[in-house]
């Protein structure tokens, strides 16, 4: 008891420490962005001054930039000025008080999801005063894990124990001059994840936000950097598999992997964000940017994302192969229910010699819901005997629906061998007539046939991942079978 | 669909503006209304779209601002020294009965055309007698279907054409004989511009083969911008080859619409070997239940030749199906770029489409680009695509020279089965042979890798 009393003082001092939760009276600044608003953040950050320099560098190109308008998504326009960038984490007495003040719809998907009910709590962003198991949990982890040299800690964590590491490798893979959204982020994140995998180690347990209690209500410009030094393996999750109670209307993160040497990284998302109900109302749009550089040979770097959340996606998690050998893998099922859009795909850019990349891509469209997949494959001049395989398949439920493909192929290389294949379909009538006759009421057998469509993605993730997922999609389908 | 308007152009100082109003000037007398404004309009959306530039979709990999810097100027007075019979002679068909069409410079030559097709209710004659004479069939057609309201060139096409052929098959009629129109142009100047415009009209239960032929009688710097519009009445058949060979320095923009009523079927061949710029926009557009269409294509590149292809087929009705396959052979510093667009508007159920783009890439220097693409707003409907970049199987060559084909004759096989895929697929047997033969030719000119 000691010790875990020992655990939560070093974690409530910590989070007073270098938290956010400095000065009371200015937990969130004014709506607006400006130099001074930048400024703000920073100071409050205590950051230092080479990263100040870099939000204002991006500030100050971001402001000599467009919104781009070719992603295959409508919404209404955003006005930057309205949005509130810097809010301290919600404290205590912001939250529900108990899960009885939570909206029993969302309870509801937790508990067909079969989540505990601590964890519902924490997902919930209910206040927890001391939930001791987790509050262990996070710090033993922790412990072990520094053990071995790993740094996993929130990004503000990073700027102020690991500045060298920072400045080295923030930007380096996507730099701020990217697009719209990242300059925006630059100039403006709350925080992230940042994550260190020193030279030899393999990391010996799935990294997830969901250990790391101060990375709950990061906002709306989150920022990972995950570093695997040579030979160094490590698989990441993000995100969590129940809806989260957001309100935030507009995300866009930013997410740098590095691979050095024979490294291997894997980056598991299951997002999940608000989706609007049932008449397109409301609802996230999440416009991430997210890209992985293989600099290494040998080193590996793979996407897995599911994403049933969001009124509108809009993320390319993308894999630039500049290592000789170098491997880039995206497995991707994305589903848009109701009013949903999605414009999601990858890149996968080949410079070394003999790189291969793997494409795998499902998408499923109900409702009124618009799934867009849009990939490209570039084979520079240098990669030799690079080989890439795509598949995006999509599936159709409901005659309101669309389902849209636009893969770019560009090969410089005569050596390069690239295929890509694509279908469309829907669910058979005589495929539900057999589960029907065996049973099986319609929709399970959606569900059922959905989920065996996207097995080979879901086999990518986590196991306990996984099976949350599987049953997320049932849940997110739910409604769609008339 | 409509992305095209706000995309980046170029706005060159245009000598089109001074030729446009020569031309209007010109024919203000003997142009009857009608042709006047469709003419007016086509400018004026030329004008408003502009030459499209390098960060417009539709262009992003085929660069023309050598054509936007050196704006070509349009042929307007038939002025070509007189040819004969012996100057066609490479591209006429051996064996094939045909009635031939010959437009020298974009103007009808009714001394070297032979139409010899005789059946009441047939018209096969020039564009511009027929707008003279058969006002009722031209005007409801003409540049209805062709989109000059968002392809920039074919909004030129509206404004400077001056002849092509008009070809109307009466209900019932299944001509035997195909229509051979035969494109040359001499290359009069550097920088000249030949606008040529056909209407193909095929009625009711009819069935008619066309074939397009463009070449040039000596290389030479100038601009073909051609404009096709086909329409497939109830229940017809249509089969359209178009063959370009123009030589080397050449830009070859073309653009064909097909409108297909129901339970039409249409093929399309293109077979596209020449040109500096070789740029093909061939649509089909479902406006009945029922359609079938085909969209079969062969290019070669070389040198610096770029070859694109941009196909859309639209599928707004129920019950159609479209196939489509593109081959491409890339060598030497060519480039090839495939856009194949399949839209399934709401409601088009039960639409089978398939689209299949493979290409050979040769040479270190060679490059692809290609994208197919679909967008679907109907469930029920069997759609795929599919797309593949590689070099010559080496265990194909491997396996031929194991049973003593030497390596070159086994990678001319290769290539030659590749090329033949597409090929084999036109109905006409002569014109298939005569085909066949300058693909070989072409492919047998292309240089061996030095390390094979």
């Amino acid at each position: 008891m000691d010790n875990g009393t020992d655990a939560l003082n070093s974690f409530v001092q910590s989070e007073y420490k270098y938290g956010f939760v400095t000065d009371v009276e200015v937990d969130a600044v004014a709506p607006g962005l400006n130099e001074d608003v930048i400024r703000l953040i920073s100071r409050k950050k205590q950051e230092p001054e080479f990263l100040l320099e870099w939000r204002l560098k991006a500030y100050r190109h971001w402001l000599t930039m467009k919104e781009p308008t070719w992603p295959n998504v409508k919404y209404p326009p955003i006005n930057y000025q309205d949005i509130v960038y810097y809010s301290a984490p919600k404290k205590s007495g912001e939250g529900p008080k108990n899960l009885s003040e939570v909206d029993p719809k969302i309870l509801e998907t937790y508990n067909k999801l079969g989540i505990p009910l601590h964890e519902q709590e924490r997902l919930a962003g209910v206040a927890v005063d001391a939930v001791f198991d987790s509050v262990s949990v996070a710090t033993t982890f922790r412990g072990k894990l520094s053990e071995l040299g790993i740094i996993f800690c929130s990004f503000s964590e990073a700027v102020q124990h690991h500045p060298d590491l920072i400045k080295k490798y923030l930007g380096s893979v996507v730099p701020y001059t990217d697009n719209f959204f990242t300059a925006l982020n630059s100039a403006v994140f709350s925080d992230g994840s940042f994550c260190y995998i020193p030279k030899g180690v393999r990391c010996p347990m799935e990294l997830s936000t969901y250990f790391r209690i101060n990375a709950a209500n990061t906002g709306q410009f989150e920022r990972t950097l995950i570093v695997a030094e040579d030979g160094s393996t490590v698989s990441y999750l993000e995100g969590c598999t129940a809806p989260m109670r957001d309100n935030n209307q507009l995300h866009a993160a930013v997410v740098e992997l590095l691979a050095l040497d024979n490294a291997n990284i894997k980056y598991s998302t299951v997002q999940n964000w608000y989706p609007g109900d049932a008449e397109g109302k409301g609802g996230i749009f999440n416009f991430v940017t997210k890209r992985g550089l293989a600099k290494g040979i040998n080193s590996k770097i793979s996407w897995t994302q599911v994403e049933t959340g969001s009124a509108i996606t809009w993320k390319y998690p993308s894999v630039v192969l500049l290592g000789e050998n170098s491997i880039g893998e995206f497995y991707s099922v994305a589903l848009t229910n109701h009013y949903q859009q999605a414009d999601t795909g990858t890149k996968m850019i080949h410079v070394g010699r003999n790189t291969r990349s793997t494409i795998v891509s499902k998408g499923i469209s109900a409702g009124r819901g618009q799934n867009s997949y849009r990939g490209l494959v570039r084979v520079q001049k240098s990669a030799v005997g690079a080989r890439n395989f795509s598949q995006c398949d999509s599936l159709l439920l409901g005659d309101k629906c669309g389902a849209h493909t636009f893969p770019y192929i560009e090969v410089r290389n005569p050596t390069a061998r690239v295929e890509h294949e694509a279908s469309t379909s829907r669910i058979g009538e005589d495929q539900i007539f057999y589960c029907n006759q065996r049973g099986l009421p319609t929709q399970d057998a959606v569900n059922m046939i959905v989920n065996g469509y996207c097995k080979e993605v879901f086999k990518q993730l986590p196991m306990e991942f996984a099976v949350e997922a599987q049953k997320l999609l049932g849940v997110s389908l739910e409604g769609s079978v008339g | 669909m409509t992305e095209t308007l706000s995309n980046p152009v170029f706005r060159p100082i245009d000598p089109y503006v001074s030729a446009f109003e020569r031309l209007f000037a010109a024919e203000q007398d003997r142009t009857p209304d009608w042709i006047s404004k469709l003419r007016q309009n086509g400018f004026m959306h030329y004008q408003e779209l502009g030459l499209p530039g390098p960060d417009h979709e539709e262009w992003r990999f085929t660069n023309i601002s050598p054509l936007a810097s050196r704006p070509t100027v349009p042929i307007l007075v038939h002025t070509h020294p007189p040819l004969t019979m012996a100057n066609l002679q490479p591209w006429l068909i051996p064996g094939l009965e045909c009635n031939r069409l010959v437009f020298i410079d974009g103007h009808y030559s009714a001394q070297l055309s032979e139409i010899k097709s005789k059946a009441e209710g047939l018209k096969i004659c020039s564009l511009a007698r027929a707008m003279t004479i058969k006002t009722a069939l031209v005007e409801p057609h003409l540049g209805r279907h062709a989109q000059a309201t968002s392809q920039a060139f074919v909004a030129l096409n509206t404004a400077f054409f001056q002849d092509g052929a008009f070809i109307w098959v009466p209900a019932g009629l299944a001509l035997v004989e195909p229509v051979h129109l035969l494109f040359i142009s001499t290359v009069p100047e550097t920088g000249a511009s030949i606008h040529p415009r056909n209407l193909i009209l095929v009625q009711r239960d009819a069935r008619l083969q066309v074939i397009e032929t463009y070449a040039q009688l000596k290389e030479g710097e100038n601009l073909t911008n051609t404009v096709t519009e086909i329409v497939a009445g109830p229940n017809a058949r249509v089969e359209h080859c178009k063959y370009q060979c123009e030589g080397p320095q050449s830009y070859h923009l073309a653009a064909i619409q097909i409108h297909q009523e129901a339970h039409s079927e249409t093929v399309s061949h293109s077979i596209s070997l020449g040109g500096r710029l070789a740029r093909n926009d061939i649509q089909s557009h479902f406006a009945g239940a029922g359609g079938n269409s085909l969209f079969n294509g062969l290019y070669l590149a070389g040198n610096d030749q770029l070859t694109d292809h941009h196909t859309v087929i639209d599928h707004a009705q129920p019950h159609c199906g479209s196939h489509e396959f593109y081959n491409g052979i890339l060598h030497g510093r060519g480039r090839g770029v495939f856009n194949g667009k399949i839209f399934v508007r709401p409601g088009a159920q039960k639409t089978e489409a398939k689209q299949t783009n493979r290409n050979l890439v040769l040479s270190d220097e060679a490059v692809i680009d290609t994208k197919p693409q679909l967008e679907i707003f109907a469930d029920d409907v069997k759609c795929t695509h599919g797309a593949t970049v590689g070099q010559l199987d080496s265990e194909a060559l491997f396996y031929l020279q194991s049973r003593g084909i030497g390596r070159d004759l086994a990678r001319q096989m290769l290539m030659h089965a590749f090329a033949q895929e597409i090929i084999d697929r036109v109905g006409n047997e002569p014109l298939r042979d005569y085909l066949d033969a300058r693909v070989q030719e072409q492919l047998a000119a292309i240089p061996l890798p030095v390390n094979s």
